[in-house]
């Protein structure tokens, strides 16, 4: 299959104006012209008056295409890169809180907190809430170990990511 | 010294080179309208909202300024939502202006309160709700500079009422200074290798073709593109928005291509090795069936919204820029690849002969007639008695592409028509706002039966200024594009299409304080029309009887290639009648 027609994850990254209706033209953008969006991240940058907008959105090459044509248009967009082949650093924050009913389970949770470099922020009596920040191959490795243990409730953030400094250059000297 | 917020937006619109607004008064902007007669600012008093956005909608395409309007909160609003549709969709320069609640009520779902910039924000370029009168005077500056600048737009600014009254510092000098916006730099220019690389395409292409779009008529490039044709022999088609970019009477010019296309034009497209495109978005309705659509062409693209370029068809030498700024550089490249290349002019002949004899083969036809009016005949005489030169207006449908077939302009503006959006209704009041615009022109609007009832409260609007605007209603008692398509596509089974339940006209625009004129008869058609041209302080509106069941001709079928498109029958001798 040609490499173009494939629907891939890209994670896309925006700086924008911080301002009141700039983050509901971006979402609007992509239900008026049906693209999906997977994850969306939003917080300010080093300077407060502009926002980073990281997320996440699958399709082929020709749809990421415009969707990243078509975020340049909004009058109070910056930069939008799509930096799903750069070398960067790429990081989700995961809080999970499982079933720790038995010593065996409680055992088990700690061995792969242990393992993956998460830690254990919260326990009642039979719950142990753990958080995890990593990539999304580890998050979702973690989730795929500890699911058999029975997920209570979990919340995921979305990707953020930024260029890696070894590449000469930063975002915003693009 | 201190203004009102009212006081600093009408004085922010003088500095801005407005000096006509379109628009209907109500509670939210009462502190604006108390202002108003002190300004020298003319406003139209419209009789609906919607009439007041396509009037500044028709006053900018047919002027290429800025046209304004204004509106009440709530239902004003939501009344404008289809003309700023109309005028984004077609990269029409709109500031529109709205009231609301005040600032301390926002949310509160109080009277005549909606959320007007979030309906309004995928209709429009951009949009603003001010929330301190202190930065009044900065967002009218902003808004102005995004309407006008790039590809141009709608942009809407919502005042709360409390903002209107409220004082603030306003420092006409500041206002003068450049706009900065850090996050808004449209790219005019063309990439030079780029320009090189299609120059050089379009001097070794065998089969070339300009396809003109409106962003041509919108930049002023008609002259520069005309002359690339002559220079380099390239026959020349354009969408309906691009129509008046070149003299319909031109012998490279083919005519409009695409769903109702001439033959050669649509032919010419699918037979070309070389796509010029300037200022056109491969809308489905020139496309036809997308994977069919000119095959073995290679596609130079020129457009100033990047988004545009590859988004339907892909793009071989994409160039982003303005067209009229693109044009400059790349008119003199071709000219020195065109003297370069001595067996220029011999690989072209053919091609351009192939696209004449397609031309005369198969030109623009119907069949007419001595007993009934036939629709394509009023416009012919429309175009006659004005002598080509009447800045013309339509509605939406068969009528609308009868005028651009048979209405050969003859310099840009004078086609104001709702291309993307197909807004009915759109005709009068654009008409209104092109005849208040350019009074020096004749501004002749024509419509159907369908139409007219959308908008036509407006010919009210046109008798208290003493709009002298012409209406030419094309009556044929039918929803008729839509009459035409049950015809061809679901065996006649006409639904709800039935509009010979209709009011007189001639009586209904009197009762306005209008003129109204009616032709039953192909004889009556030209006396009818100089009558229409005599009367100059009052609207005139004509109601042709024509004939009921004429169908527009070519026509490409629903998901059909271009090359597949259905002819006119040419009469059982075909008799050609050359148009």
């Amino acid at each position: 299959m040609d490499k173009k027609c494939e629907d891939r994850k890209h994670i896309i990254s925006v700086l924008v104006e911080n301002q009141p209706g700039a983050l509901a033209r971006i979402i609007e953008l992509f239900s008026s012209r049906g693209y999906n969006i997977e994850s969306l991240n939003v917080g300010h940058t080093e300077d407060p008056t502009i926002s980073r907008i990281t997320m996440v959105a699958k399709g082929d090459e020709h749809t990421i295409e415009q969707i990243v044509k078509q975020l340049r248009r909004i009058i109070d967009v910056f930069k939008v890169r799509d930096l799903t082949d750069k070398k960067k650093l790429d990081r989700e924050l995961l809080i999970v809180r499982v079933n720790v009913e038995t010593p065996e389970k409680k055992e088990e949770v700690m061995r792969l907190v242990e393992i993956f470099g998460a830690q254990v922020v919260d326990v009642s009596k039979d719950t142990y809430t753990v958080e995890l920040t990593g990539d999304e191959d580890q998050v979702d490795a973690f989730l795929e170990l500890i699911k058999p243990m029975g997920i209570r409730e979990m919340a995921r953030t979305g990707r953020v990511a930024m260029v890696r400094a070894l590449q000469g250059e930063t975002f915003e000297e693009q | 010294m201190k203004l009102s917020g009212a006081e600093i937006l009408l004085r922010a619109l003088e500095l801005e080179g407005v000096e006509k607004i379109f628009g209907y008064p109500g509670g939210a902007v009462l502190d604006i309208y108390d202002r108003l007669p002190f300004s020298p600012l003319k406003h139209y008093l419209t009789r609906h909202e919607q009439g007041a956005a396509h009037a500044a909608d028709g006053y900018a395409r047919a002027t290429g300024k800025v046209g304004v309007c204004f509106a009440t909160s709530g239902p004003g609003a939501t009344n404008l939502v289809t003309g700023l549709a109309t005028a984004q969709i077609d990269s029409v320069p709109v500031v529109a202006f709205t009231g609301n609640v005040p600032t301390y009520m926002i949310g509160n779902d109080a009277f005549q309160e909606v959320d007007t910039v979030g309906i309004t924000r995928p209709i429009t370029k951009h949009n603003f709700l001010v929330k301190d009168v202190k930065e009044l005077a900065d967002t009218v500056k902003k808004a102005f500079h995004i309407a006008r600048t790039g590809r141009p737009g709608v942009v809407l600014v919502d005042l709360p009422k409390d903002v209107t009254r409220e004082l603030a510092d306003f420092f006409e000098e500041e206002y003068k200074t450049p706009v900065q916006i850090r996050s808004y730099k449209p790219v005019l220019k063309g990439h030079p290798g780029q320009i090189k690389r299609a120059a050089k395409a379009i001097a070794s292409a065998e089969r070339p073709i300009l396809y003109i779009g409106g962003g041509v008529v919108s930049s002023g490039a008609s002259d520069l593109v005309v002359k690339m044709a002559e220079v380099a022999n390239i026959p020349m088609t354009a969408t309906l928005m691009g129509l008046t970019a070149v003299p319909g009477n031109h012998p490279f010019f083919l005519g409009m291509l695409g769903m109702h296309g001439t033959y050669a034009a649509n032919m010419a497209i699918q037979e070309s090795d070389l796509i010029i495109a300037i200022g056109a978005r491969f809308d489905d309705r020139v496309t036809g069936k997308l994977s069919e659509f000119a095959p073995n062409a290679k596609v130079i693209h020129i457009d100033i919204d990047s988004a545009e370029i590859g988004k339907n068809k892909p793009v071989d030498i994409p160039i982003v820029g303005d067209a009229k700024l693109v044009m400059e550089e790349l008119l003199p490249e071709v000219e020195k690849q065109v003297a370069k290349n001595r067996e220029f002019y011999a690989v072209r002949e053919k091609w351009i002969l192939k696209v004449r004899s397609w031309k005369e083969r198969y030109p623009l036809w119907y069949e007419p007639s001595d007993r009934v009016i036939k629709p394509q005949f009023v416009i012919q005489k429309i175009w006659e008695v004005t002598k080509g030169e009447a800045i013309i207006t339509t509605d939406v449908g068969q009528h609308q592409m009868w005028v651009a077939q048979y209405y050969k302009f003859r310099f840009p503006r004078q086609l104001v028509t709702s291309g993307g959006l197909g807004t009915m209704g759109f005709g009068v009041p654009a008409a209104i706002g092109a005849k208040v615009g350019r009074p020096d022109k004749t501004v002749f609007c024509i419509s159907g039966d369908g139409s007219f009832q959308m908008n036509m409260q407006e010919i009210v609007t046109a008798v208290h200024y003493n709009i002298p605007i012409k209406v030419a209603i094309i009556n044929n008692g039918f929803l008729g594009m839509v009459r035409q398509w049950q015809g061809i596509f679901y065996q006649k089974n006409y639904s709800q299409v039935h509009l010979d339940v209709q009011p007189d006209f001639v009586k209904l625009v009197e009762a306005m304080g209008g003129v109204g004129l009616r032709a039953t008869k192909p004889a009556e058609v030209e006396a009818v029309l100089k009558e229409a041209m005599a009367i100059d302080d009052r609207p005139v509106v004509i109601d042709f009887i024509v004939d009921r069941e004429e169908d527009v001709f070519p026509m490409v079928p629903p998901g059909g290639a271009l090359h597949e498109m259905i002819l006119p029958s040419y009469g059982k001798k075909r008799e050609k009648k050359a148009v």
